[in-house]
């Protein structure tokens, strides 16, 4: 898997480099975080419990929610926020969150990346490229 | 604007577009007739505020919005703050975000229901709404044209007077990608709500547009309302067609939905959604928001209450629009006769709803909402959908039938 890389249709942000926390589920900063702690909170999510804070989260789709595009900002001046989203398909609140809270973000693969990334891989994400690397 | 000629507040709201528009590939920008800013605190955090403050503070060229901009609701209701245990920097914070708002010119409406309230948006007419219950409305059944539009870039669209021209507001986005025939037309509210939120989950993405036949009447806009805010809410979805009755689907074909495969949807399916929340019989409070009650709701509810005194909180959230309506029938009198409290201008889990679980010692929550029921399990509640009438029964006897 080390080298493979994954091409997206859609990029914004600046190149970044970490761990990958994967999951074939959905993301939403008011429905799944408590953005306090910096952890999924929401029991049924597959990530439930685990730190999301400096970690690329690659998860299926964005869901409902449009508090999100100011969560991201808020969460980023509290440090407490993904180094970079990388979704399967995502909505227009996560893109407009991520440009104001100045997050990178990658969407839109051939392949369902939940199920080709390993969870816990050192991943790099670069927007230029539109480009996920598994390291 | 972008070359900064019409100050700095014009010139930032339009980069930021620029940036959400090349992200989706938008090829130009749309003219937009309205904006609706979702804003409440709980979102904008501390930081937030302070954005929005060092707009309105801007000395240099235009600060203001271009077109109509409204606000969906607040996260409190300023009168009843010290009822909810609110603490005051959360009623502090929102007021520093009203100031800021009102000196950008936006119109403190506080509404998520303002194709029922303000002025619902005609077919064809492009907007940028914000609230995904607002936006799957108005695309759906009144054939408006708008994206999910967050706070930002819906702030952005007011002080622009446009957007960037991407997903809804493209014919091509609009056609059906998931057929669902429902052999099983709901009654109540809370049952509108289970099958948009079945129907949600099989969509499960912005770009699936579900076009759904076999509701054999035609559904009123409170059931509606239920429906979409739920589908939206379960699959982040943004538009659906039901064939014969929402304005661009006259026919299946005319959405292309004869070319798919059709899913079944039926009582079954809703009855074990609804199951799935039905965890304790036990409940410390009955809410009903998300979407904010209409005059009706307010009727059927004060009706329901009539005679009887609760034994937990039962808290029904409303418009300002709404609201002195539902004093002047007496709706308001006798919901709180029984003991009940009508809220105004807010919604109950944009307003610190993890706070104010820990401050009341509310834990099981009773509502016939079943989009509040996917949100507040993130905030530590645990969420029991169920039908109005039950829910009232709740507020009297402490439990679920």
């Amino acid at each position: 898997m080390s080298g493979k890389v994954f091409v997206a249709r859609h990029a914004m942000g600046t190149k970044v480099s970490g761990r990958a926390l994967v999951a074939r589920d959905g993301f939403s900063a008011r429905y799944d975080l408590d953005r306090i702690a910096g952890v999924f909170s929401r029991p049924a999510h597959k990530l439930a419990g685990q730190s999301y804070v400096g970690r690329v989260l690659v998860l299926d789709t964005a869901k409902g929610g449009v508090a999100s595009a100011w969560m991201l900002h808020e969460m980023r001046s509290r440090d407490k926020v993904p180094l970079a989203l990388v979704f399967n398909s995502v909505n227009p609140i996560l893109a407009q969150g991520a440009a104001l809270g100045d997050i990178t973000m990658l969407a839109g693969f051939d392949e369902d990346v939940t199920a080709v990334v390993p969870h816990g891989a050192e991943v790099e994400v670069d927007p230029a490229a539109k480009t996920l690397r598994v390291l | 604007m972008l070359a900064g000629k019409l100050g700095e507040v014009p010139k930032l709201a339009l980069t930021h577009q620029i940036k959400v528009g090349e992200f989706f590939g938008a090829q130009d920008f749309v003219a937009v007739t309205q904006a609706h800013v979702m804003a409440d605190t709980e979102s904008l955090g501390e930081a937030g505020v302070r954005w929005l403050e060092s707009l309105a503070a801007t000395k240099d060229g235009s600060r203001t919005v271009r077109i109509p901009t409204i606000t969906d609701p607040r996260g409190t209701d300023f009168t009843k703050a010290r009822q909810l245990k609110q603490a005051d920097w959360m009623v502090d914070l929102e007021r520093r975000a009203v100031a800021a708002l009102v000196k950008i010119g936006v119109s403190m409406t506080d509404t998520c229901i303002n194709y029922q309230t303000v002025l619902a948006a005609t077919r064809g007419e492009h907007v940028a709404f914000g609230d995904t219950g607002v936006v799957i409305y108005s695309n759906s059944v009144c054939g408006a044209r708008s994206n999910f539009e967050g706070g930002p870039s819906a702030l952005s669209a007011g002080l622009t007077g446009r957007t960037p021209r991407y997903g809804f507001h493209l014919d091509r986005n609009r056609q059906a990608t998931l057929r669902v025939r429902v052999v099983w037309t709901p009654e109540s509210l809370n049952d509108w709500g289970a099958l948009g939120a079945v129907i949600g989950r099989i969509a499960g993405n912005y770009w699936a547009v579900p076009v759904v036949e076999g509701i054999e009447r035609a559904p009123t806009s409170d059931e509606l309302k239920h429906f979409g805010a739920a589908m939206a809410s379960f699959g982040s979805v943004a538009l659906f067609h039901i064939v014969g009755m929402t304005p661009e689907a006259s026919r299946l074909s005319d959405v292309a939905g004869d070319r798919l495969p059709e899913h079944r949807v039926g009582r079954a399916e809703v009855k074990a959604l609804q199951q799935s929340y039905a965890v304790d019989s036990k409940v410390d409070v009955v809410v009903f928001s998300a979407p904010q009650l209409s005059l009706y709701e307010l009727r059927a509810l004060a009706g329901l209450c009539d005679g009887r005194k609760f034994k937990i909180p039962l808290l029904a959230v409303t418009s300002p629009q709404v609201k002195p309506d539902s004093d002047r029938f007496g709706y308001t009198g006798r919901i709180e006769a029984a003991g009940g409290t009508v809220y105004s201008g807010m919604c109950f889990y944009q307003s610190y709803a993890r706070e104010i679980a820990e401050a009341n010692g509310w834990k099981t929550l009773a509502t016939n909402s079943a989009k509040m029921v996917n949100i507040l399990g993130g905030y530590g509640y645990v969420p029991i959908l169920a039908s109005m009438e039950e829910c009232v029964d709740a507020a009297q006897t402490g439990r679920l039938r």
